[in-house]
């Protein structure tokens, strides 16, 4: 491989990883302005001008509070959980498109750390290993609450991880690729992909909410019943990487419901305007993100609205209505794909 | 470098694979379990299998090990509650793992290494992997979902079990 090759892949991510952090950042800042909207108060505004350095002050306080490490606590899991919750969220972004290529001195760069041609599968096989983060550290706490928190996360992901894969399956069927930068291109050539799945984008979008663990679905910390959930026992900067890493994994489902269901980097008359492939490029990024903090907030907006499901309402959800309309759509699609074509 | 890789992978997989017996923790004894699949899928990928190695990654590290971890830590084993096996019981186990590893060893002693003239290195592609599956292997495909399905209506009615029992 060549030496610039690398170079560029690194920078790509770091500033991948950068817009991600920053972008989680802020989220926790618009996160509690909204909910503050909702419940018509003013929220976060001492901080900075109308608080926008509220994130930097979390941040600062999380990282200076003392640290408290349970005695019985297994010390090298309990340090572990964290830390995979934060890796495997910050895992997926390395598949997803962010648009087409720049061309910087005479050097084409894709706007994508990878095209791998299982695009898909990949991330889903990091969200099914999301879990872990959640689960370790639950168990390592040596705490009653967080454990039943960590037991609630797995089922919970395990459950919704199955609807998850069937309504991407019928995705696959119409795109006929893996490849997350086809699915963005097929959507550019013919239109949105929640035109032709309606039904596997609403179920997409709900599980999504189960897999990020949060409202209606946050039953892992629910707060009412387990005291803090799987991160009872934690805190200091170690409670900040479970908080981070929920809404880095926001960002990425954002960015995932953008690309699969609301056509990725494309937008409308994209190779008609007779732009230059740069702007052509850095106009799909921007459009890019505009979904993805359109989704943003759909997340808040759904998490102060609707109150949290009880435990046996969520598998029931799960299991019994959104896995057999899940098959339902596959069969649906391919009986659509079989008569009108694809 | 590949050869490198390839040495870096079969060290994790052999020492995680022996950590996942001689640990004492089993809930340690699964994460290396994990480790150990990761690092059979790292072979996959050096042999262009990329479907295989993600699927194995969903399926084994993804759904089965969580199961794993979840039943573990339900039984909530340590030193104190574990049964402690009697001696006689150890030495049984060892003789027996012995000698199915003397059989084992027996058997690849005098195997030839096989390698194939041409082989093609394309075929761990999604696209030719289903080809080859769909074309030349329709039947055991098929035959595999069934089974598939008679393990999980097996799995439903050992769930039941004391449900039926109590209705009568």
């Amino acid at each position: 491989m060549e030496i610039t090759v690398i170079i560029v892949k690194f920078a790509l991510i770091a500033i991948i990883f950068g817009i991600s952090l920053l972008t989680a950042m802020y989220s926790t800042y618009a996160e509690r302005k909204f909910a503050s909207f909702f419940q018509d108060r003013i929220g976060p505004d001492r901080a900075g001008p109308w608080g926008i350095f509220q994130p930097l002050a979390d941040g600062g306080k999380l990282f200076f509070k003392e640290e408290i490490i349970p005695t019985n606590a297994n010390l090298f899991l309990f340090v572990l959980g964290p830390s995979l919750a934060m890796l495997t969220a910050c895992m997926t972004s390395a598949v997803i498109p962010w648009g087409t290529y720049l061309t910087i001195f005479d050097t084409q760069v894709d706007l994508q750390v990878a095209d791998i041609n299982v695009g898909i599968l990949y991330v889903f096989g990091v969200v099914s290993l999301g879990v872990y983060g959640i689960m370790v550290g639950g168990w390592a706490s040596n705490n009653k609450f967080a454990l039943l928190g960590a037991i609630r996360a797995a089922s919970q992901n395990i459950s919704y991880e199955i609807a998850m894969g069937l309504s991407i399956i019928a995705v696959v069927m119409v795109t006929g690729s893996l490849s997350l930068k086809d699915m963005a291109v097929w959507q550019g050539q013919n239109a949105w992909m929640v035109v032709y799945q309606p039904l596997g984008f609403l179920i997409f979008l709900i599980c999504s909410f189960a897999e990020t663990n949060r409202a209606p679905f946050d039953l892992p910390e629910c707060e009412t019943e387990l005291v803090g959930g799987y991160h009872t026992e934690y805190s200091s900067m170690k409670l900040g990487f479970f908080l981070f890493a929920e809404y880095i994994n926001m960002f990425i489902s954002s960015a995932m419901l953008s690309t699969l269901y609301f056509g990725g980097y494309t937008f409308p008359f994209m190779n008609d305007l007779g732009l230059s492939q740069n702007m052509v490029s850095i106009l799909g990024l921007v459009f890019l993100l505009g979904k993805i903090f359109f989704f943003i907030f759909l997340f808040m907006w759904v998490r102060w609205t609707i109150p949290r499901f009880r435990y046996d309402q969520l598998m029931r959800l799960g299991w019994q209505v959104l896995i057999p309309l899940a098959i339902i759509n596959i069969v649906l699609t391919g009986i659509a794909i079989t008569f009108f074509g694809s | 470098m590949m050869q490198n890789v390839f040495y870096f992978l079969v060290f994790l997989g052999l020492l995680s694979a022996i950590m996942v017996i001689f640990s004492k923790n089993p809930i340690h004894s699964v994460l290396y379990l994990i480790i150990t699949f990761f690092a059979i899928a790292g072979h996959y990928i050096l042999l262009n299998a990329q479907f295989l190695a993600v699927v194995h990654i969903i399926v084994y590290a993804g759904a089965i090990m969580v199961l794993f971890l979840f039943v573990i830590m339900f039984l909530n084993l340590n030193t104190e509650t574990e049964p402690q096996q009697s001696t006689l019981v150890k030495i049984a186990g060892v003789i027996a793992g012995g000698s199915l590893f003397l059989v084992f060893l027996a058997a690849l002693k005098d195997s030839a290494m096989i390698t194939q003239a041409n082989p093609n290195i394309e075929i761990g592609l999604v696209k030719n992997l289903g080809k080859k599956l769909f074309d030349d292997y329709l039947l055991p495909f098929e035959l595999v979902s069934i089974l598939f399905l008679a393990a999980l209506i097996g799995a439903v009615i050992l769930g039941k079990k004391e449900e039926l029992v109590a209705e009568k």
